[in-house]
């Protein structure tokens, strides 16, 4: 298999390509700016549209638009402009219009700092918009997972008609790694529902509103048994848990530091285990869950001062204690100090 | 009996809520009128927005998608780069147009994006309950300017059009109004034309369209309608803003 080298942005952008979306809308903020200039050179080439909005509400209303008529389409931003995108979510979500979603994520609130950061998961996981509704969410680690995540996120939001947003960070999406790209798409699923250009369909709305109570109640309860099915979609991944002690619960960025902590951590005679989730909704409840009876401690290592650690303890109850561990705003967290704060409790 | 009027093909036969005497309904029939006369119920998608008319998706016989408030414009960008082929307009109230959508308008016509916005300005926000809004005149009361609107405070009245038509990428930009049988009729031959140029790929259009809203006005239609004429028209004064290379090709996106 031929390798090539990319940034994580860019191994984003290609995987869309590859899964066949042909129109990006977006509006610049570091730390993602390579995702449009990558669709910007790109898509031209395949015969699609790059469009640089004129804002972060716009851009995911010509989402909204394109991903309405059926086209494979993608915006994304950084977290003061995924601020903005929300009400257009939710809307994505409640008329059911797939589309693929990436934040990566930066220093916040407010202006905040443009290096890499994970304070906007309750954001993204917990849906930032209004209304109930859920979405896909994907945390890669890799530079490799970047762009198969993406690949697979459009197939994800056609299969449930469904936003998928790919979670990351600006240290994700600016790190270079070989990576072997998938294979373009050729098989597209049919969209009966979409406005089309099949002159022979009944016309279609795309729409999020109900003013009936009741029928926007039947709505509701449909998305939510979709929610429900969705949840078959769950994925994490495990190192070194078989005969671990302790668990360290780490996505994205914080994860690849995780791995580094569990290695230090055996070599002093600490058995420390990873669990890490790669869809952070649905969250894998029942995987954390089952390994309660062998762990002493769980750990939370994330660049937020605690937000996937919420999902932890819904995991496990009181049944262990849960330990947040992190740095905020941009400040990556080193190995030797995460290793620290797990000794002092191994070590008790 | 012989017929003389029917109802178009692209209307739908439901109860419609609109109040007795607001003229909405007369512009959703002329909408629909053309795009009957231009065969185009297949090839048409409209995009209804926030306000009084934002139930309009189900009034049309044809392809709609529902904006949220103010993004109407953006929502027909993303449409309309899919199928450069289709007809697809916007119908968007003052308060959704020239307030929260002010940006997302601006820049369509900046784009030269080829759609078409109908642009309903009654002056007021109908369906919150008559608040003012930034069409809304000076001294006008409303339900947020009880006391009139002071333009000290709250400006003046937005020109809303002529700021789109001084884009370049806007071809075609015509003030109506829907008072009388010569009035709708010319309503009807802006919208035509818009749709038109929009199909020759000319660039951006509007039509905007001064309208009632004897509710909120607190008047009764006819009194609604000279109200209208006396002061609403005599602040947007009916015409042609913008008519450039009608036919020509200015921005072909592919
Ligand atoms: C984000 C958002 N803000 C506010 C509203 C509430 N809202 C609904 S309609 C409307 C004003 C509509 O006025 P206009 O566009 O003038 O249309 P009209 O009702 O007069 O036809 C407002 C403020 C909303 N739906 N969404
Ligand atoms: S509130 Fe005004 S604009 Fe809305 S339907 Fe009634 S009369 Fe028409």
């Amino acid at each position: 298999m031929e390798q090539v080298l990319l940034k994580g942005s860019e191994a984003i952008a290609e995987g869309a390509v590859l899964a066949g979306c042909r129109f990006f809308f977006g509006y610049p903020i570091t730390p993602q700016n390579e995702i449009p200039e990558y669709f910007a050179r790109r898509l031209p080439q395949v015969n699609g549209t790059f469009l640089q909005a004129e804002s972060e509400i716009a851009a995911i209303n010509m989402v909204y638009g394109a991903g309405g008529t059926g086209a494979r389409v993608m915006t994304s931003s950084s977290s003061p402009g995924m601020s903005l995108k929300q009400e257009g979510i939710s809307y994505l979500s409640c008329a059911e219009v797939p589309c693929v979603i990436v934040s990566i994520m930066r220093g916040g609130p407010g202006l905040g700092a443009i290096q890499g950061a994970q304070p906007d998961y309750f954001q993204a996981v917990k849906g930032g918009g209004h209304g109930d509704y859920k979405n896909i969410v994907l945390a890669p680690s890799t530079v490799q997972e970047a762009a198969d995540l993406t690949y697979q996120a459009f197939d994800l939001a056609d299969k449930y008609r469904n936003p998928v947003i790919i979670l990351g960070d600006g240290i994700l999406a600016q790190m270079m790694e070989p990576i072997v790209l998938p294979n373009e798409k050729q098989d597209f699923p049919e969209k009966n529902w979409a406005l089309n250009l099949d002159k022979n369909r009944p016309r279609n709305v795309i729409s999020s509103s109900y003013p009936i109570v009741e029928e926007l109640e039947k709505v509701i309860i449909r998305l939510n048994q979709k929610a429900e099915i969705m949840k078959g979609e769950v994925r994490w991944d495990t190192l070194q848990v078989e005969d671990a002690d302790y668990i360290i619960v780490a996505y994205g960025t914080s994860a690849r530091i995780a791995k580094a902590v569990v290695r230090q951590a055996r070599e002093i005679g600490i058995k420390l285990g990873l669990l890490r989730p790669i869809t952070l909704w649905p969250f894998p409840y029942d995987a954390i869950y089952s390994l309660v009876p062998q762990v002493k401690a769980f750990f939370a290592l994330e660049m937020s001062t605690g937000q996937m650690i919420e999902d932890v303890k819904i995991a496990i109850g009181r049944e262990r204690p849960v330990y947040h561990i992190g740095r905020y705003g941009g400040v990556i967290p080193r190995v030797n100090e995460t290793l620290e704060k797990i000794t002092a409790v191994a070590k008790g | 009996m012989k017929k003389v009027i029917v109802k178009p093909k692209v209307l739908h036969n439901i109860p419609w809520h609109y109040c007795p005497g607001c003229t909405h309904g007369i512009v959703h029939r002329l909408i629909a009128e053309v795009i009957d006369e231009m065969d185009l119920q297949k090839d048409a998608v409209g995009v209804a927005s926030v306000g009084c008319s934002c139930f309009n998706y189900d009034y049309f016989d044809i392809d709609m998608s529902a904006a949220a408030h103010g993004r109407a414009p953006a929502v027909a960008t993303g449409i309309k780069r899919v199928q450069p082929g289709r007809l697809v307009f916007t119908y968007q109230g003052d308060g959704d147009l020239c307030a929260i959508g002010t940006a997302e308008a601006i820049h369509a016509a900046v784009r030269g994006e080829n759609i078409t916005i109908i642009f309903y300005n009654n002056g007021i926000y109908g369906m919150t309950g008559g608040q003012m809004a930034p069409t809304s005149l000076p001294d006008m009361k409303t339900t947020t300017s009880p006391y009139g609107r002071n333009v000290q405070e709250t400006g003046f009245p937005i020109k809303m059009t002529e700021m789109l038509a001084l884009q370049e990428g806007c071809v075609y930009a015509e003030r109506t109004k829907v008072s009388n049988p010569a009035s709708i009729n010319k309503t009807k031959k802006a919208i035509r034309k818009a749709f038109e140029l929009q199909l020759s790929r000319a660039g951006f259009t509007i039509v905007e369209i001064l309208g009632t809203c004897p509710t909120n006005w607190g008047l009764d239609p006819l009194q609604a309608i000279k109200w209208m004429e006396e002061k609403l028209e005599k602040q947007y004064p009916t015409g042609i803003l913008k008519n450039s290379k009608g036919d020509s090709v200015i921005c072909d996106k592919k």
